[in-house]
């Protein structure tokens, strides 16, 4: 039987949800409206961890000081998306990245903009494994990842 | 390891695009011919274990309530287990913790999906968390081709070395899928239809990167008791091993990415595996990315850190090679996401029972299979061989 002939019911489920950002990162996000970039640090391994945690995933103690950290920082990997996702935030062609911030020890996953992203030849000359970034503030600051607008490539 | 374990049976749909059937006739369609290949009914199985992606997936919450006549399990216990892509291999140890542990002689383990019904893509940016990282979301192919650029970058793979293996692993796993008539994905590339196929997220291309399927897989678990009287040869299992990391990522290192070196090792630790590349006959890794496949190859000791390319490059992973992978065609030619797990243990199964027809290695009696589930964050691994 050909395919045209199975019979086919389009659905769709759109459910509300209000999630809890809870003490820590609600806290990130304040400070985020100040421009800083804070990371938490363990009192047993030492380590910064942004975004911070309320506890250590490795020694799974509370986390309590916090710790500035630098808006620059290296470029540990990347991957440059030129095709759409459902319910993407980010228009294509965007860079999401992998930077490791000075003064942390983890990753933090967020975009490199701020060149043109259309020619993707183009982009590799500029955007570099290893190289450095920077971050570059959103003027308007609405409680998001997104308050930090990019990180641009710094020479 | 508890009681002796073994696979007597396993079956697997006719995978792809299955608009013809509805979801509960598909897992159907799995049970009756693992049923039929053990040599069973359902009055023999004690337990069921079912296993798919989060319910999104098909938009309908619980399936193991939707499936319960398909999966014979009125009447008798059933669990359902979910860990995103490994959910195969986390079925299958379930199944096996549970005849272990004496308490049931013959479990049956489902995993199944229908792709062709969601938004896949769509699923997986939910496994992301909701402040932080979703926003950056690529589906999977943004978080396997960040996890491969930082592979070669940090082990100094040139960009062609590493393009030019991954195109033989693509197809080398597109001529494997050809033998099996259970794959989506059957037709052969040229290495430069897949160096030249359209880019998804640089430098993976579309042939690099496996389909969306509909599809189930059913495999039966029983106890040494079970196997006597089934009368079926049996597929022992010798080891497994899983482990996950973070959430976060970028919080622990997929360049080397312990949890799926861990899984293994704690695998061939039970098995007494000390050489895998020269201990087992055939490996089913999880390759939904061919890139990838090469990090799980240096994570399970198959070759040394940063050397996967040239292994790939020499043949010694091909049909004939010292170490054939995915003699099936793997994930990357057909990927019923919560069902692939199971499909890779059912096919190491079938290899050492000498049951994988066109696609068997000749004289199997040791294979690993594998998956890998959510944002690279857990790795499954179960060994079967012919012997206890």
């Amino acid at each position: 039987m050909a395919r045209e002939e199975h019979r086919i019911v389009k659905g769709q489920v759109l459910v509300p949800y209000e999630l809890a950002l809870g003490k820590t990162w609600s806290a990130f996000y304040d400070y985020l409206k100040e421009e800083k970039i804070m990371g938490k640090k363990c009192g047993r391994c030492k380590r910064v961890l942004v975004p911070p945690r309320s506890f250590c995933p490795r020694c799974f103690e509370d986390m309590e000081e916090w710790v500035e950290v630098s808006p620059e920082g290296v470029l540990e990997t990347w991957v440059y998306v030129n095709m759409p996702f459902f319910a993407q935030e980010i228009r294509i062609p965007f860079i999401s990245a992998q930077i490791r911030l000075d003064g942390s020890d983890s990753g933090f996953i967020h975009r490199v903009a701020g060149i043109d992203l259309q020619d993707f030849e183009k982009v590799r000359e500029i955007v570099k494994l290893g190289g450095r970034v920077r971050a570059v503030w959103n003027p308007e600051k609405k409680g998001s990842i997104l308050d930090i607008d990019y990180f641009e490539p710094v020479d | 390891m508890g009681n002796a374990v073994a696979i007597i049976g396993t079956g697997q749909t006719r995978h792809g695009r299955r608009s013809d059937a509805c979801y509960p006739d598909l897992v159907r369609e799995a049970v009756t011919a693992a049923l039929e290949d053990a040599g069973i009914t359902l009055a023999d199985i004690d337990g069921v274990v079912l296993g798919t992606m989060p319910s999104m997936m098909e938009g309908v919450s619980s399936t193991h309530f939707y499936f319960a006549e398909a999966l014979g399990s009125v009447g008798k216990p059933v669990l359902k287990v979910e860990t995103c892509g490994s959910t195969g291999q986390s079925i299958g140890h379930c199944g096996f913790f549970w005849v272990a542990s004496g308490m049931a002689d013959i479990v049956l383990v489902v995993g199944s999906e229908k792709m062709s019904e969601g938004d896949g893509q769509a699923t997986m940016t939910t496994v992301f968390d909701p402040f932080f990282q979703r926003t950056f979301a690529a589906g999977a192919p943004g978080v396997f081709t960040m996890q491969s650029m930082e592979w070669m970058y940090r082990f100094g793979i040139p960009e062609e070395k590493g393009r030019e293996a991954a195109a033989l692993i693509s197809v080398s796993n597109h001529d494997n899928a050809m033998d099996n008539p259970h794959a989506h994905i059957r037709m052969r590339v040229t290495m430069d239809e897949v160096k030249n196929a359209r880019v998804i997220t640089y430098p993976v291309r579309l042939l690099d990167v496996c389909p969306a399927s509909d599809g189930a897989c059913a495999v039966v678990f029983a106890s040494q008791k079970a196997v006597r009287k089934s009368g079926r040869k049996p597929a022992w299992i010798r080891g497994l091993g899983f482990r996950g990391e973070e959430f976060f990522y970028g919080e622990s290192d997929k360049a080397v990415w312990m949890s799926a070196t861990e899984a293994a090792g704690e695998a061939y630790r039970q098995a007494g595996i000390r050489d895998p590349l020269k201990e087992l006959d055939v490996a089913e890794v999880y390759n939904p990315f061919t890139y990838q496949e090469m990090i799980f190859y240096e994570c399970f000791g198959f070759c040394p850190r940063g050397e996967a390319p040239d292994y790939v490059l020499r043949g010694t992973f091909l049909k004939g090679g010292e170490l054939p992978c995915c003699p099936s065609g793997g994930t990357l030619c057909t990927n019923p996401i919560g069902a692939t797990g199971l499909i890779r243990m059912a096919e190491a199964a079938l290899q050492v029972t000498g049951k994988a027809g066109e696609r068997q290695v000749e004289g199997a009696k040791l294979a690993l299979s594998h998956a890998m589930g959510g944002v690279d964050q857990f790795n499954g691994i179960t060994i079967v061989g012919s012997t206890l």
